[in-house]
Order: C-alpha cells, then sequence, then structure tokens
C-alpha cells in the first residue's frame, strides 16, 4: 500500500473521529494536528490498527511548555515501517493539572518517553506502570524543561554555585587603579573601603 | 515452561531466593555511567531494571540558551563516539527550519565525515563487546584502526573526538589538497583489516557459540519498544533511513543494507535478532560504508563547501524535525523556533535511550553474565541516553 500524505491521513482521521481532532495546522515546515485529548488512546489504537495507516512505531514523544497560553503541549511523532508514512500530533493540557491519558498500552516505547516528559515537564499519565523520574533524582524539586523552572541553589548540601573568582581579581585591579590614581600623601578612606571585599572571604574560610 | 519452574530444574536454585544486586554505576562493562538493578534467582535473572540520568547534563535546556550556531558544540557531547551524526542532524533540522539548500561539496564532505565516524564508533561497539565476553585481543586491533580513523578526521576538521565540523548551512572546512590520496590509501588498508577482523573473531567458534541465539529480540518487540538502527534491522527488518528518506548525498551511493539473518547458523541455534546478528550486522555495514566512502571520493564534486547563510541565523517561528540514521540508529532533532535568536525547544531523540528501555523486558531469564553480552550488543552509550 503507498504512503499517504498528512493531508489523507489527516481526513481518515476526520471522518472517524470528527471533532476530537483538531484543523491541520499549516505550520511552516512540518505540519502537525491536534487530538482531544479525552480520546487519546482510542485515536492511537486506531492509527496503530487500521491497515491502510498501521502506525507502528512510536518515533518519539516529547512536549513543549508555553506558560503564555498556560499549556503543555505534547507532541507525538508517529511513523508507519510498512507504509513509510509520518505524522505528527500534538495534544493540549493544563499546565497546573497536567496530566494525561498514557499510550504505553499502544506502544511499549512510551514508557521510557513518557517517563522523560513526567519528569522534565511535570505531565502525570495516567495508567502508566511505571511513572518515575528518569533522568533527575528521584528528591529532585521541579521540572527542569518548563520556562518557569529556576534551580534551588543546590541539591543535598551541594552548593550548585559559588563565588565566582574574578569577582576577587577585579577588586584587586579596582584597588590597584586606585593606589595609582591617588597621590602619595592621601590615604583617602575610599581605598581601603574598596580593600575590605577583596579580604573578607580568606577571613570568612579562616574561621 | 515457566521461567520460575526453569530456574529450579535447570539451576537448582528452587528456593526462589530474590537477590538485588547493584551493578554499576562505576562498572567497565556498562559502558558507561548506568546502573542496573539485578534481580536474581542464583545465577538467572527476573529482570534488570536500568537506573539512568547519571550523565544529564540538561543539554536540551542549553539548547533554549544559547544561539543556533551557539548549540552546535554541544551536540558533539550527545554522543562522543558519533558526534558527526549529531552535528548533522542538528545542522539539518535547522536548515530545513530555515529552508537553506547546501552545495553538494558540502553534502559530500558531510557523508563521508559521517561515514568515517560510522566506522570508528562500529568499531568501538565490537571490540568491547568482544572483550565484555572475555575476548580481550580484539579490543586494541579495533582501537588501532579507530586510531587511524581519528587521524584522518583530525586532517579534516582538527578534532578527534568533538568534531564541531558540520555547520549550519555546510561543513566547517574544506577538504585539505592532500587528504583524498591519504583517505584511499586507508580504505584500502582497511578493506584487509575486516577480512582480519573475520578471522579473528566474528568466524571464532567459540564467540559465535557464546552469541548464537543469546537474548532474542523478535521484531514486533523491536519495533514496538522503538528499537532502531542496526539493533532493528538485526531482528530483521530491512529500513534505514539513508535508503528510504535520501537526505544528503545518500541517493547518489550505491550501498546495500545488512539486515539480521541468524548470521551464527541455525545448527549452533542462531536465531534472527540474537546478540550475534546484531554483533554481524556492525561489522557488515562498516564494509558499506568503506565502500560509501570510496564512492563519494571517486564523485568528490567542486564548488562551495557553505551555503549563503545570514550572519544572525533566526528562523521564522515554525517547527521542524530531522531524522537521520547515526550509528546507534534514527537521531532525530525536533527544533521549534520562535521567531528569536534562541530555540525555543530542542529535543534531541536519540537510538540509546530506547534500546535501555528495552532491557528490563530482554533480560527477563537471561543469566547475570549474559547482561553483558546484551548490553555491549545493543551498542548504548550513556550520554547519548542522558544527554
Amino acid at each position: 500500500m503507498p504512503a499517504l500524505s498528512f493531508e489523507n491521513i489527516h481526513q481518515i482521521l476526520t471522518k472517524q473521529f470528527g471533532e476530537a481532532i483538531g484543523p491541520l495546522q499549516p505550520a511552516k515546515r512540518d505540519p502537525f494536528c491536534t487530538f482531544a485529548p479525552a480520546r487519546l488512546v482510542e485515536i492511537c489504537r486506531f492509527l496503530k490498527g487500521q491497515p491502510e495507516l498501521s502506525f507502528d512505531f512510536l518515533e518519539d514523544l516529547t512536549a513543549t511548555d508555553h506558560p503564555k497560553q498556560n499549556l503543555i503541549r505534547i507532541v507525538y511523532h508517529f511513523y508507519s515501517y510498512p507504509h513509510r508514512h509520518l505524522f505528527i500530533a500534538k495534544v493540549e493540557v493544563n499546565r497546573q493539572q497536567a496530566e494525561l491519558d498514557s499510550v504505553e498500552s499502544v506502544w511499549k516505547a512510551a514508557n521510557w518517553l513518557e517517563r522523560e516528559v513526567y519528569d522534565l515537564f511535570g505531565v502525570r499519565f495516567t495508567g502508566h506502570t511505571d511513572l518515575r523520574r528518569i533522568l533527575m533524582p528521584d528528591d529532585w524539586v521541579g521540572h527542569p524543561l518548563r520556562k518557569d523552572y529556576s534551580e534551588a541553589g543546590g541539591y543535598r548540601d551541594i552548593s550548585n554555585v559559588r563565588d565566582n573568582p574574578l569577582d576577587l581579581y577585579l577588586s584587586m585591579d579596582r584597588q590597584l587603579k586606585a593606589q595609582q590614581a591617588a597621590p602619595e600623601p592621601a590615604a583617602s578612606p575610599a581605598p581601603p573601603a574598596e580593600h575590605q571585599p577583596a579580604e573578607k572571604p580568606p577571613a570568612k574560610t579562616g574561621a | 515452561m515457566a521461567l520460575d519452574q526453569l530456574v529450579m530444574t535447570k539451576f537448582g536454585a528452587g528456593a526462589g531466593e530474590e537477590m538485588i544486586l547493584n551493578m554499576g554505576p562505576q562498572h567497565p562493562s556498562t559502558h558507561g555511567v548506568i546502573n542496573f538493578v539485578v534481580h536474581a534467582d542464583g545465577e538467572v535473572m527476573k529482570k534488570a531494571v536500568p537506573q539512568v540520568g547519571y550523565l544529564h547534563r540538561a543539554l536540551e535546556k542549553i539548547g533554549e540558551i544559547v544561539t543556533y550556531p551557539g548549540f552546535m558544540p554541544y551536540t558533539d557531547r550527545i554522543d562522543y563516539l558519533a558526534a558527526m551524526f549529531a552535528n548533522e542532524g542538528y545542522a539539518l533540522a535547522v536548515e530545513k527550519l530555515m529552508g537553506i539548500q547546501i552545495p553538494p561539496r558540502a553534502q559530500y564532505l558531510r557523508a563521508i565525515s559521517c561515514e568515517l565516524n560510522r566506522i570508528a564508533s562500529h568499531l568501538i561497539s565490537i571490540g568491547s563487546m568482544a572483550m565484555d565476553i572475555g575476548a580481550v585481543t580484539p579490543f586494541p586491533y579495533a582501537l588501532r584502526e579507530r586510531e587511524s580513523i581519528n587521524d584522518l578526521l583530525e586532517a579534516l576538521c582538527g578534532a578527534r573526538l568533538t568534531y564541531n565540523y558540520h555547520r549550519i548551512g555546510g561543513v566547517a572546512f574544506d577538504m585539505a589538497q592532500d587528504w583524498m590520496p591519504l583517505c584511499h590509501k586507508w580504505l584500502d588498508h582497511f578493506d584487509r583489516i575486516l577480512d582480519e577482523w573475520d578471522r579473528l573473531i566474528s568466524f571464532n567458534e567459540i564467540f559465535v557459540e557464546r552469541l548464537a541465539g543469546l537474548a532474542v529480540i523478535p521484531l514486533p518487540m523491536a519495533i514496538d519498544y522503538g528499537l532502531v538502527g542496526p539493533n532493528l534491522r538485526a531482528s530483521g527488518m530491512d529500513f534505514d533511513l539513508r535508503k528510504v528518506h535520501h537526505y544528503g548525498a545518500y541517493p547518489d551511493f550505491d550501498f546495500k543494507v545488512p539486515i539480521g539473518k541468524a548470521y551464527a547458523g541455525a545448527h549452533r541455534g542462531g536465531v534472527v535478532g540474537d546478540c550475534f546478528d546484531r554483533f554481524y550486522c556492525r561489522v557488515l555495514e562498516c564494509r558499506e560504508s568503506v565502500s560509501i566512502v570510496r564512492q563519494a571520493l571517486n564523485k568528490f564534486p567542486g564548488g562551495e563547501f557553505m551555503a549563503k547563510v545570514p550572519r544572525k541565523i533566526k528562523p521564522e517561528a515554525g517547527e521542524a524535525q530531522s531524522r537521520i540514521e547515526s550509528a546507534r540508529g534514527e537521531m532525530a532533532y525536533y527544533v521549534v523556533s520562535d521567531g528569536g535568536e534562541r530555540a525555543y525547544r530542542v529535543r534531541a531523540r536519540t537510538g540509546s535511550f530506547l534500546a535501555m528501555g528495552i532491557i528490563e523486558e530482554a533480560s527477563k531469564g537471561l543469566m547475570i553474565a549474559d547482561l553483558v553480552a546484551l548490553i555491549a550488543s545493543l551498542d548504548v552509550v550513556a550520554p547519548e541516553i542522558d544527554r
């Protein structure tokens, strides 16, 4: 059977599922359409089972975060080995209660891919058999690929911030310049004030 | 016979005790920093659960912070054994987003550098696989040849491991004038080495017996779990993105796609999709890559090696995905642009990540010693899993 175009696949899906399939988005390079989250698993079963579609390979499953629209878009790339055609779909979920049905029952590959999306975006997949963090440690706080993620400043007393070593040199530099600029007898209060921060860090470590 | 009964009758463990054994993260045969939690009853595994993430460097997040060309050196770090492919995939995705056509000379340089890199990567894979199951000798032989490839690539692009060679719109440097004879000379030399390699290890009776029929991954399972590249082809799927999707200069070359055919032989218990098929498919792919490089050198076109690219790379809002056939199978970059100088989202889909996902299922019922062979045969590379 020949490979189907994006438009043809979209037509077949719209015929079967009606309003659950969004319009085909004429994106700049890769077109895509949206699926209604409630019928996602049903649509995926159809994509895999229908002989003329037979999308047997879940090529990629990832997400993009859109804080302004309060949305996380889960992006599915389906591929069919028998027909060699590709289809891209997106499912939108609310950022605050990010929850979606798992497609693990359709493609086993979704197990790890959904774990990754859960880990990095904080989308909970209902029906997933083993929804744990995968790349970050189990007790990590936050979901790093969200746009508003900010680092906690450390993990288990391991700091991820440090003093900028350049600060010391810059203050020494300023001090030198101030000394050179000032005439010899003028022991003005400014250079010692500059001098203070440079000496503070060693004093701290000494204490 | 159920697994538990088999364990009892065959190995006498009987009591049904479950022992939990940690293999890794610092273990020489896990191919990087990966931890396997092995649930074993005696010598037989109930399952081995991979724990990954030790090498997570947040590369996808970095992709949102740096500019489009600025991300190119980071792609090298996704897969340090086959960095050219990571370069190429990212460059292709951004080019697709911007609608840039790259000149033929750049396409050929990309194909040549990638295929040499594929050979280097496969040499590490097959060499370390032999070493992991006890044949130490072949590994230095493989490393020796890889060193020559590193020399060649160094002469081409100045780096031996993390190349940063491909650019958005072409490649960084043209081929030096005396490089082509060097490469030809090495290819002629390498043909003999591959024959030697077959005599040394591929057709070694002990080696073949050890891997025949081991950790079989049937084709439906391989597709379901998203295996790609040589691992998928070893299970009998005739699929290669270079053939099917004709990217770059590959339509110009004539090459075969090696697929698994139970190379170990039925009399030794060889099955399509066993560890030996995954091993031998890679050896055969090295031969095909040699042929591709030779054809590319013979047809090498003139002209520019870099397309005209605006100084500031600012693709219009949109999204694009590029798929390439890396040494570890399909590598796909999904790049979303919001019209700015930085990508809104960069996603790298790598072959090793889902190859790790299959281990829990594929390791059921294997001996602990076979886990090492299974990991090695899937050719996983830890930084590519964790990114």
